[in-house]
């Protein structure tokens, strides 16, 4: 192995380390309530409420495009009216749950990212320091309880309007019945599917918080150091969502007894 | 009492303290002074546990802070105040939030003694009814004024001053030299000051430590060092470029 390679694996061991310590400190602060409810809510608005039009526009049409193009090739075998069928398990299971992840990812994780990482060259974070403030308390643990507050919200805000707006285009733009579609629908689509969608959401809004959160206070020097950790913090979560989203799905499958 | 005990630190193996000691008696003001880039801004870092030196250690009334982990320094850093060179404050808040966020956090005092320590910390840096303003708004001077502020309002023990003068014009530094004065001799807090302004220096320690190359290089009253034969020290005071350098 080269100099470099072998520098590339102890700094990722070592990143990997810092990061376990952070999610290790944020989780005994969670459990200790060391929050203030101001700054809790701040951020609750925050990532909850300023993420409305991305979550309601993605949610919208995924479960259109979704609708449409189900009903392409169930046609083909005249299974027209289970089209909403389908669309409900995938929005519940699987697009939900992970576009909403990818989305919050692009404007929260890149949001966090870049407050933090400007706190943190501004020496803003060590102004906290001196204050008998731990940066943990104050800056992490409000962004992780918000985001993984929200994200079920959020994502069963997008299941419901992809669901609806899947519904609409089936009955008013390719005349399905709209009875049989919301028989199927309700059939095979279930409790668990919503608890799978529900789990899922919880371990992103952490994932993604987390993540950002920790690229924000180890970020580099300057605005590049800053516009360095926005763009990992994004991709980073982004990718971590969508492996873990492979090992949730076979996971909760199994427990709910799916697989 | 503060002391520092052979301290050693270096970045990507490049020393910046080699075995740095001296001692800060309590009520005592000491400016420390050197080259930029000599270690003195990391030093001060050191005394606050916002760096942990590679070997060495830094006492505080007696108890040695290098091994305390973060959540331990918390309660040692409410002795602190610390006034950072870019001021550090916090740019989502006004002055006021800034100014009363560490009675907020750290205290139970009531919404009205808050505002009225705030306004009075406020009156101290002659900056009274700025509370409103957002850290934008403010020059430079007046921002490192409100950091000022935001350090004494909770009436700590040890003032940090982290190039209070740099970047500013001659009347502002010599307005933020006059408060540094009034706010050791009416609150007796113990100061360090770095710099690398002479003026401040000798207005403001009652000693001065000079640093160069990681080590300690004088150490004594403002006049000693100032009438040091030290070609150093001398080279330093008077301002001489080194020849060996190119301008």
């Amino acid at each position: 192995m080269t100099s470099s390679a072998k520098e590339r694996v102890v700094n990722m061991l070592a990143g990997l380390g810092e990061f376990a310590f952070l999610a290790r400190d944020t989780a005994a602060s969670l459990l200790r309530l060391k929050v203030t409810w101001r700054d809790f809510l701040f951020q609750f608005y925050s990532i909850g409420v300023e993420s409305q039009a991305v979550v309601l526009i993605t949610g919208a049409f995924t479960g259109m495009v979704l609708g449409a193009q189900t009903y392409f090739q169930f046609h083909k075998v005249h299974m027209d009216t289970a089209t909403l069928a389908v669309v409900a398990v995938s929005m519940c299971d699987e697009l939900g749950p992970v576009l909403t992840a990818l989305m919050v990812a692009g404007r929260v994780g890149a949001a966090i990212a870049a407050e933090i990482g400007t706190m943190r060259v501004t020496e803003q974070i060590d102004a906290l320091r001196t204050l008998a403030t731990h940066p943990v308390d104050y800056l992490v643990v409000p962004r992780v309880g918000a985001a993984i507050l929200t994200m079920p919200l959020l994502t069963m805000e997008a299941i419901c309007v992809g669901i609806g707006a899947s519904y609409l285009v089936s009955t008013r733009l390719l005349g399905i019945d709209p009875a049989y579609l919301w028989y199927n629908a309700l059939h095979f689509a279930g409790d668990a599917d919503i608890v799978i969608g529900v789990t899922k959401a919880v371990f992103y809004g952490g994932i993604i918080s987390l993540i950002s959160c920790y690229k924000g206070m180890t970020c580099g020097q300057g605005a590049e150091g800053v516009g360095r950790a926005t763009t990992q913090a994004v991709v980073y979560s982004a990718i971590t969502v969508l492996i873990v989203n492979f090992f949730l799905t076979l996971t909760l499958g199994k427990l709910l007894g799916l697989l | 009492m503060i002391e520092a005990r052979d301290l050693k630190k270096s970045f990507d193996a490049q020393p910046v303290l080699d075995g740095v000691s001296f001692e800060i008696e309590t009520g005592e003001s000491v400016a420390i002074i050197g080259r930029s880039g000599c270690g003195k801004s990391v030093l001060l870092k050191h005394l606050v546990g916002l760096l942990k030196p590679e070997s060495g250690a830094v006492l505080i009334d007696g108890e040695n802070i290098v091994p305390m982990n973060e959540r331990q320094l918390l309660r040692v850093r409410q002795k602190f105040g610390m006034v950072f060179q870019s001021a550090a404050l916090f740019d989502s808040m006004t002055v006021a939030e800034n100014v009363a966020f560490a009675l907020r956090r750290n205290s139970r005092l009531s919404e009205a003694e808050i505002a009225r320590r705030v306004a009075h910390a406020l009156d101290v840096v002659n900056l009274p009814g700025t509370g409103d303003k957002s850290p934008a708004e403010l020059s430079g001077g007046m921002r490192k004024r409100v950091g000022l502020a935001r350090a004494i309002v909770y009436e700590p023990r040890i003032l940090l001053y982290d190039e209070p003068t740099t970047g500013l014009d001659p009347i502002v530094s010599d307005s933020i030299d006059q408060l540094m004065v009034r706010v050791r001799d009416e609150l007796n807090v113990t100061s360090v000051v770095v710099t690398h302004d002479m003026r401040t220096a000798r207005r403001v320690g009652h000693r001065v430590v000079m640093l160069h190359q990681g080590k300690v290089q004088a150490n004594g009253m403002p006049d000693r060092v100032f009438d040091s034969t030290d070609p150093i020290v001398r080279q330093f005071v008077d301002g001489v470029a080194d020849a060996r350098e190119p301008s």
